[in-house]
């Protein structure tokens, strides 16, 4: 699947489109198909996301994974920070992001 | 150190607000994220993995306690508690919000301090020797050349648009510790034959994709031509340097295919043209500059302290730099606790040191390039009540220049530009080696880690350099050995193919035993590598 991912322009935060607005779980990304474009051109235009672009992901039992380690990274937090992640009482929620 | 006169307050003041204005505009939606970039960049402000990351400018490494202190307060307001210090001696933030920056660079005018020209094609924050001021063995202080040099390079009209980033280093002293030849000028303050002091230039080294040491393209420029003779070396880079393709375009490139000796030859035209149209600033100028830099009070006292406590001795022994008062040493706190990430100090800790510079080493502070800090004045009877402070903050690792000191940069935790995460790995091979106990045993041994070809983990100069790549989606090291960045300056060289991380620690294990099994007595393992060459490595790796 296709999946669309930028950052909040206020705050910077990686954020991922859930098919109405901006979550900060990947695991709410839908596909966008062909109309990744479309969509990052007019949220983009209305400034609620900065620099919106397309990534491969898959879905599976425990939810979206981005193809790219670097998307991983992105999603999750910093492997060496496990406290400042998105699951910072799940330190083994890491794993998935190698 | 410097202080701003009005004249410097209002530049940074009214970049602020410049600043201010065009992030409003970019919020309001008056201004695109394409025009914008720019703006930011010229501003230190990054967007990278995670959020907005602020490169703060610290001039050749040199802090005052309260600057220090805002740096600190600075973590905890507007980022999450910490900063890391960085090969530039540079701190930078990484979880900044832009509604917040133009009030978090109003924070840092207030300790005169700032983030022009940490990013962007111009000539970047000048770097210097972390013992300036303090060593036993430099020349004089470099620093005021360093900020002299500061002074002109900052919203100099004609180098803000360079083909590409430059950056200049200047030093004093024989020994190199601030990776001189590495830079796109390299300036050491020498004495000629007949006593005066002047600067030997190199030109043309840097690290990155094609990494290349500066050679000498002047033995002695006098001291009342040292700015012009840097214009001429900037004016030719920027006449003829590549804008055409990024990866060409540093000056260390057009040095080498022009040749040395006709860029040489076109800067020296360059400089008897400039020489009376009056660029340089007067003689006055560097002398006004010198009381800034002028040494603090320093007293007689003790030259020896009680060593009877081992572990602090092997503190003294590691982490302290002879001064050149006898009474006083330079004192090394080391970020690189065993298993933690170089360079990364909490608002805490930097409080804490901060606090130990106002009562130990008359209110300096210094960042060393190598991620570590600096108290450059310390007396020796003080030394173990600091040690005690250090060591009940976490702050006393004994491991200046071994294995256990790594430089690594971001890598993919957090740099957009990354491969490969090179912070894990330090981590780990600061525990396997702590854990063997062999870390005092290998001596002095650098090992340095950057997590993409851009190389500000500095691999390409480490004793043991390890180099992150992206090998179909999965991160992968090359291994290299023999680089140095110091006064024997070298490249390093790939053993072969590249290892997974547990691979990659494993080799440096690896090399690290044929060191140990093959060196000559008080032989660095630099020494060893470069006397029985690549081979016995190689064929302990891959055979
Ligand atoms: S070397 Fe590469 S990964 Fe490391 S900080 Fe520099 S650009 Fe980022």
């Amino acid at each position: 699947m296709k999946i669309l991912t930028g950052n909040d322009l206020k705050s910077g935060a990686v954020v991922w489109w859930d098919g109405a607005g901006w979550s900060l779980q990947v695991n709410d990304a839908v596909d966008v198909g062909e109309d990744a474009d479309t969509i990052a051109a007019s949220e983009e235009a209305a400034r609620r996301v900065n620099v919106p672009y397309a990534i491969e992901a898959t879905r599976d039992s425990q939810g979206v994974r981005p193809a790219h380690i670097k998307d991983r990274v992105r999603a999750l937090g910093p492997t060496v920070r496990p406290d400042l992640t998105l699951k910072p009482t799940e330190p083994e929620a890491l794993d998935w992001i190698v | 150190m410097y202080k701003y006169d009005n004249y410097d307050q209002q530049m940074v003041d009214t970049r602020v607000e410049e600043f201010r204005d065009q992030a409003k505009r970019r919020l309001e939606g008056k201004i695109t994220e394409d025009q914008f970039k720019p703006l930011r960049l010229m501003n230190g402000l990054y967007l990278q993995l995670h959020a907005y990351m602020l490169r703060v400018a610290i001039p050749y490494g040199t802090l005052n306690g309260a600057q220090m202190h805002a740096l600190a307060d600075i973590a905890d307001k507007y980022d999450r508690g910490y900063g890391h210090f960085t090969t530039r001696q540079n701190i930078q933030y990484n979880w900044i919000k832009l509604e917040e920056a133009g009030d978090l660079l109003a924070d840092l005018a207030k300790v005169e301090m700032h983030a022009i020209q940490t990013s962007g094609n111009c000539i970047r924050n000048i770097s210097s020797d972390h013992f300036a001021g303090a060593a036993a063995d430099e020349l004089v202080d470099p620093r005021p050349y360093a900020e002299l040099l500061r002074q002109w390079s900052s919203f100099h009209p004609e180098f803000m648009y360079l083909p590409r980033k430059f950056k200049i280093a200047v030093i004093a002293a024989e020994t190199d510790r601030a990776a001189m030849r590495l830079h796109d000028i390299g300036i050491q303050i020498v004495k000629n034959d007949a006593g005066e002091i002047g600067a030997s230039f190199y030109v043309g080294g840097g690290m990155g994709r094609t990494p290349m040491i500066a050679p000498q393209v002047r033995e002695f420029v006098p001291l009342n031509q040292l700015v012009t003779y840097s214009e001429a070396c900037l004016r030719v880079y920027n006449r003829h340097g590549r804008r055409d393709n990024k990866y060409k375009a540093r000056i260390k490139i057009l040095v080498h295919e022009m040749g040395a000796e006709e860029y040489t030859r076109q800067v020296e035209e360059e400089f008897a043209h400039m020489l009376d149209q009056g660029v340089e600033p007067p003689l006055a100028e560097i002398e006004r500059l010198r009381p800034y830099f002028a040494d603090p009070a320093f007293v007689d006292g003790p030259k020896t302290c009680d060593r009877s406590d081992p572990d602090f001795a092997l503190w003294v022994d590691r982490n302290t730099n002879r001064h050149k008062h006898d009474s006083y040493v330079s004192a090394v706190i080391s970020l690189k606790p065993v298993g933690g990430i170089p360079g990364d100090a909490t608002a805490e800790q930097m409080h804490l040191m901060a606090e130990l510079a106002s009562k130990y080493s008359f209110d300096e502070l210094r960042v060393m390039h190598t991620q570590n800090i600096v108290l450059p004045h310390v007396a020796i009877s003080d030394l173990h009540a600091l040690w005690t402070a250090l060591e009940a903050a976490g702050l006393g690792s004994p491991n200046l220049d071994t294995i256990e000191d790594i430089i690594a940069c971001p890598g993919l935790d957090y740099c957009s530009l990354a491969n490969a995460r090179s912070i894990p790995l330090a981590q780990k091979i600061s525990e396997r080696f702590a854990a063997s106990g062999k870390t005092g045993e290998l001596g002095q041994l650098k090992l340095k880690i950057s997590g993409c070809i851009n190389a500000c983990g500095h691999h390409h100069a480490g004793h043991i350099g390890i180099l992150g790549v992206d090998k179909k989606g999965t991160e992968n090291y090359q291994l290299s050995l023999g680089g140095s960045e110091a006064e024997d300056v070298a490249l390093a060289k790939i053993t072969g193919r590249g290892f997974d991380e547990a691979g990659v620690i494993n080799a440096v294990e690896t090399v690290t035993d044929i060191y140990l099994g093959a060196r000559n007595e008080g032989e660095r393992f630099l020494d060893t590598y470069r006397r029985i060459g690549m081979t016995p490595f190689k064929e302990a790796l891959y055979d």
